[in-house]
């Protein structure tokens, strides 16, 4: 398998601008063949490429997941059993605070992505510091909530309006806390290896990872803060 | 090297009898499934759903015999001892040939769409039978493990036993004290579900006095086998008789009763209460009375081995 | 300390799983023992447990299959004596606690931990030998997915002598699955095996996806991919859109129960019908990730025993992924029962039905595959010819039960039973029985043994009509599914000759058993010479058998359909082998026991959550967490193969082609 060099973005760049629709001209002379790029006359794609899109693959796998408790939550979101509805249990204020900080972690993220390029290990390190604080931040504030409810007796095991909202927002802060872990690990990793092959390849999908969150947050505050906090 | 006339004659017997053996089956299927099964219904609805049953049976039929038989003559006419057919191997596209190929199978699924979609809303469970005398009404409640049914205008209630007169549409309302069952007596058409906190309606009619039988269609637990119901169908002179009968018994369906029948138990004999709570159904339905509780392993019937008491609420 | 695990956990007052526990862990002891006396512990775990090896991986999983298929089928056998014995008074020698069980770890295993396996163990093994590449995407990936699935099948087998299994039906519907109903371990045994092995299967199908997709040697364009790949492919890609389905709704299921919550109970708002939405919403693409691999055995074998290439090819490829899609649009057909009213019943009927254009244009078209051909009826064409017969008639109830009105008839009856046994057994088993045949040679390098592989066949044909015709009319009789026992004396004869089916059957396996024993010990005789015994068509017939490791010592460049027919067209018009290539060293990656630990970390936290032993969990995901970053710390990830040992590999392939063509110049242009 062969291994081209970073970034391979630039060539596809190119690529693009002079076939948008990617119709390869059947027919006419292939003008340029992009070895390693996977697609089929060339070869096998190199393993930055195959790395990529399998993590791709998965995270749009974990979106079907999220989908699931996306589709229970509107099934069950009227089931109070009589106890709070949406209205009750939504903080704006500290949904925001959230919000503002899980978005400027995946500015961070990308910050510390573009330090990586340049393969700036300090700045890496601090953007990516950044980003698991701001994650952090989030995910306190999160279980801050689930702890205020709680004891105002608005438990998952009240409803099945609370047991879809608990889970819903749960999933999320459980994935945010999983790639905090992972965040951690990788800073660890990157100090002692460096930016080799794997490492960088590790970071492509943490990013990937990272930012999918922020899209599925974008979801959930849409659906179940701002909707809720409508009804 | 030939393959000696005799051995050439004994594999071609050999798969004819793989034809003939299955075809056979498949005839005496169609002949021993009648009697007593649905396709010998005793109700218009089971006659409607028994009749598209056999309709896309047949249509279906149209197309499968003869694909397989093509299947079986193209392997036997081009097995590769036979030099006499012509040995194409280059060959393995054809417009034409590709044409009928989708079109065959779309031809008759468009059929079986018409079938369906038709079907489907002249037989809506929902849906009223058509009726020259006012139907009778029928609450059914499954339990673990039996089935609670109640006439609220006669005001009478049984277990395991439905008694409805013939020629009558029956109209079924029909609900789950516990988990969910299917209500099903398969000579007089369709099942639905029985499920907790929801009310699904049937309508049925009986044809003719009949005996029958009602099944739970819907794994319920370990008391499913006996969740067996007998379905009398009586003349509809004799009904009000069995109704009187009834209401001349002891026994009352109140809440308590009620509560003591939704523990669980198997084999339950068939009996009859000649009063019934009116609002019954409704709190059974509605989940103002609570569901059934689960297994009672201090319970002398219990017959399970539970040894956890897992996450229980 | 223990959680809720106590001596009263094994079934002391049970004797069938008592026995049956105890004979199958002697047998266990007994194999490892053996294996510890023999020192074969290094071979082992160098060669096959650490390996990350496609074929090995593949063949591991075919093995998991095989003993799994084993193991339902035994359940199969309890289950069809008691039916035919529990009638009228008589109840049988199981109780319904113990045969609830049995039926819901019957469908259970049959398709978690025997048919995706064995699916999956073809995928892995033939994929990338099709696509001319050296190994998946995901090679390490590849081993944690094998292991999990072994975890899973494990936790479920231990069901049998600590505690119980599932009482529920193979999908556990709530609210019967709730703690409420079902208040013991046997659904939590069920939930963390599926959940573990379900992540194993996830992976898997990234890993496929990735690699049909991004990894075909050189000039092999997706329309010069073999028929299979393609629908390697579409399974993929639905494992990928419904698995996480499938975790979504157990993990639901798993916090109602263990925690409380109100997804699906009866109190508090819970909604039972979610979850037989979510769960038919994965569990009907389930069985076309089990059947599009098999339509793909089946393409393989009819045009390589036609002697012709596939007829439609394009066709065929439009069909797998029409298939694919509307796969994932007809759950509800799963429970029209429901009364969700005729426009929804309506338009799910018709998607049901219209899968089945898909399916018989596939069917023409091998039918058409043979048209021109010289057929050879080996094993793998009488499955083939056995499948065409069986799945034709059992897609056929399948399109009865589309249709709403016919379905609440015979919805959850033996019926339903006899259509999906027709289909999954028709459709799926007789391909990997026939893929079993067909690439057995390149595994091992020997061919099995043609009688006994007949046999097998045509005892398992007759035994599968024998058994399951009478279930079609128990059906249409009335007869409901999962009755334990039977009290309508008109269905004893069909019940009775349903048993004497299952005894065919159980011929048929003893036949495969033994066809398995003779090919091992006739070996020499059906040796796989030159690596291409069928005179076979797609690339995988171009390396030696067995396979060496790297699979090709040169990547192939692939100029037309079906690769290796057009390589070897030439070299039999030369007469010859084209010119020997410059040999490379080549790099492949180094074997990995992150697999084997993840799964014994899983095995362990599976048990422990099932027994509420929080600590025990607790230092299971510690212990998986830990075995990641060892994993992820190692240094090295691939070793190289001088170019040396490459080129002595492939001087041999060469040198057996060499022969072969040598005794076709010699035998004066007589056609092969």
């Amino acid at each position: 398998m062969t291994d081209v060099e970073f970034p391979v973005s630039v060539e596809a760049l190119r690529r693009i601008r002079e076939d948008p629709h990617r119709l390869g001209h059947r027919g006419h002379p292939v003008r340029e063949v992009v070895a390693g790029a996977g697609h089929g006359l060339t070869g096998p794609a190199s393993k930055r490429i195959i790395v990529g899109y399998g993590f791709w693959i998965f995270l749009l796998s974990d979106f079907v997941m999220f989908a699931c408790f996306f589709a229970t939550y509107a099934v069950l979101q009227g089931q109070t059993a009589g106890g709070p509805t949406a209205r009750d249990v939504v903080d704006p204020t500290r949904v925001a605070v959230e919000t503002t900080a899980l978005l400027l972690s995946s500015f961070t993220c990308g910050l510390s992505f573009a330090a990586t390029n340049a393969r700036n290990k300090l700045w890496t390190q601090v953007f990516l510091g950044l980003t698991g604080l701001l994650g952090l931040i989030f995910v306190l504030l999160e279980l801050q909530e689930f702890i205020e409810l709680a004891q105002r007796g608005a438990t998952p095991q009240r409803s099945a309006f609370l047991t879809a909202f608990f889970s819903l927002v749960g999933c999320h802060g459980l994935h945010v806390t999983l790639g905090g872990v992972w965040l951690a690990t990788m800073m660890a990793q990157l100090q002692v290896k460096g930016f080799r092959r794997e490492i960088m390849h590790r970071l492509v999908c943490f990013n990937l990872f990272w930012h999918a969150l922020d899209i599925i947050w974008v979801a959930l505050f849409s659906v179940v803060y701002l909707m809720g906090s409508l009804t | 090297m030939r393959t000696p006339h005799r051995h050439r004659r004994a594999i071609g017997r050999r798969y004819r009898l793989a034809v003939a053996a299955p075809a056979l089956g498949l005839a005496a299927l169609a002949l021993a499934g009648c009697a007593g099964g649905v396709l010998d219904p005793a109700g218009p609805v089971g006659a409607d759903d028994a009749k598209i049953l056999l309709d896309a049976t047949l249509i279906m039929l149209a197309i499968v015999v003869p694909t397989i038989l093509l299947a079986f003559w193209m392997a036997w006419r081009y097995r590769a001892s036979n030099t006499k057919a012509q040995y194409r191997p280059e060959w393995s596209y054809s417009g034409r040939i590709e044409a009928v190929v989708w079109a065959i199978p779309i031809l008759t699924i468009m059929f079986i769409g018409g079938l369906i979609w038709i079907g489907s809303y002249k037989l809506d469970p929902f849906k009223p039978l058509p009726a020259k005398t006012p139907p009778l009404e029928v609450q059914a409640v499954s339990l673990d493990w039996k089935w609670l049914f109640i006439y609220p205008r006669e005001g009478v209630a049984t277990v395991n036993q439905l008694v409805v007169p013939a020629g009558t549409p029956v109209h079924f309302s029909i609900t789950s004290g516990s988990v969910f069952n299917a209500f099903f007596v398969h000579q007089l058409g369709s099942m639905i579900y029985a499920m907790p906190g929801m009310v699904s309606q049937l309508w049925l009619q009986a044809d003719r006095p009949a005996i029958l039988l009602g099944q739970s269609a819907q794994f319920s637990g370990d008391g499913f086998a006996d969740m067996e119901f007998q379905v009398k169908s009586v003349p509809a002179a004799d009904f009000g008789a069995w109704v009187q009968g009834v209401r001349a018994g002891g026994a009352v369906m109140d809440q308590a009763q009620y509560t003591r029948l939704a523990r669980q138990s198997q084999n339950e004999p068939a009996r009859t209460y000649s009063r019934v709570d009116p609002q019954l159904f409704q709190m059974i339905a509605s989940q103002k009375l609570p569901a059934a509780p689960g297994p009672e392993p201090q319970n002398p019937r219990h017959a399970g081995r539970e040894v956890s008491t897992g996450g229980r609420n | 300390m223990f959680g809720n695990l106590s001596w009263s956990a094994i079934p002391f007052d049970q004797p069938i799983p008592l026995i049956t526990s105890a004979v199958l862990i002697l047998g266990i002891l007994g194999v490892l023992g053996l294996v510890t006396a023999k020192g074969w512990w290094p071979y082992l775990w160098r060669e096959w447990i650490t390996s990350v090896d496609h074929k090995r991986i593949g063949i591991m999983y075919i093995a998991l299959g095989v003993l799994m298929l084993i193991r339902g089928f035994a359940d199969a056998i309890m289950m069809r004596t008691q039916q035919a014995l529990a009638i009228g008074a008589a109840h049988g020698y199981l109780p319904p606690e113990h045969y609830d069980q049995i039926f819901s770890a019957h469908g259970t295993i049959m398709i978690f931990f025997a048919a995706m396996p064995l699916v999956i163990g073809f995928m892995n093994f033939v994929t990338p030998l099709q696509l001319g590449v050296r190994d998946v995407a995901f090679p390490t990936l590849n081993s944690v997915s094998f292991w999990l699935t072994a975890s899973g099948a494990l936790l479920v087998n231990i069901s049998l002598f600590v505690g119980e299994f599932a009482r529920t039906g193979w999908l556990p519907y709530p609210p019967l699955s709730e703690a409420t109903y079902s208040p013991g371990v046997g659904v939590d045994y069920y939930l963390w095996a599926i959940q573990i092995s379900g992540v194993g299967t996830l992976m898997t199908g990234i890993n496929f996806v990735t690699t049909v997709l991004k990894m075909r040697c050189p000039g092999m364009s997706y329309l010069r991919m073999p028929m299979f790949a393609w629908t390697v492919l579409a399974a993929s890609l639905i494992i990928v859109a419904v698995f996480p389905i499938l975790t979504a709704c157990l993990a639901m299921l798993t916090l109602d129960r263990y925690f409380g919550f109100h997804f699906f109970t009866n109190t508090a708002g819970g909604n039972p019908m979610m979850f037989w939405n979510l769960i038919w919403a994965w569990g009907h693409p389930e069985v076309y990730i089990l059947v599009l691999p098999a339509f793909g055995i089946f393409s393989e074998v009819f045009s390589t025993f036609s002697g012709k290439p596939l007829f439609g090819y394009r066709s065929m490829v439009a069909a797998t992924l029409f298939i694919c899609i509307v796969a994932m649009m007809t759950w509800l057909h799963h429970f029209f029962t429901m009364g969700s009213g005729p426009a929804v019943n309506t338009a799910f009927g018709i998607s049901t039905s219209v899968i089945a254009v898909g399916t018989g244009v596939k069917i023409y078209n091998w039918i058409f595959t043979m048209y021109g051909g010289r057929v050879r009826l080996t094993v793998p064409m009488l499955w083939s010819l056995g499948f065409i017969f069986t799945f034709v008639i059992g897609g056929m109830t399948g399109v009865l039960l589309a249709v709403p009105p016919a379905d609440f008839l015979v919805h959850n009856s033996m019926f339903l039973v006899a259509h999906f046994h027709n289909v999954i057994v028709g459709g799926v088993v007789f391909a990997l029985f026939a893929g079993l045949e067909y690439w057995f040679p390149k595994a091992w390098g020997f061919r099995l043994h043609e009688g006994w592989g007949k046999a097998a066949f045509w005892f398992a044909f007759f035994g599968f009509w024998v058994t399951f015709a009478p279930l079609y009319i128990l059906g249409l009789g009335g007869m409901t599914r999962r009755l334990q026992h039977i009290n309508v004396e008109e269905w004893r004869p069909m019940l009775q000759l349903s048993v004497v089916g299952v005894g065919l059957i159980a011929i048929s396996a003893v036949c495969q058993v033994t066809q398995l024993v003779v090919s091992i010990l006739k070996r020499d005789q059906l040796r796989d010479v030159t690596g291409d015994p069928w005179d076979g068509r797609s690339l995988e017939w171009a390396t030696p058998s067995p396979a060496p490791f790297f699979n090709y010592a040169v990547m192939p460049d692939v100029e037309g359909e079906e690769a290796y027919w057009n390589i070897k067209q030439r070299a039999m018009e030369t007469q010859q082998m084209g010119p020997e290539p410059t040999y490379h060293p080549i790099e492949m990656p180094v074997n990995s026991s992150v697999g084997f630990f993840t799964a014994v970390f899983a095995s362990i936290g599976g048990f422990a959550l099932i027994w509420h032993i929080w600590w025990l969990a607790g230092l299971a995901l510690l212990g998986a967490f830990a075995g990641f970053v060892v994993f992820a710390w190692r240094d090295v990830h691939e070793f190289e193969v001088p170019a040396e040992v490459v080129a002595q590999v492939d001087r041999a392939r060469r040198a057996a082609r060499d022969a072969f063509l040598a005794r076709l110049r010699a035998a004066e242009g007589e056609p092969s």
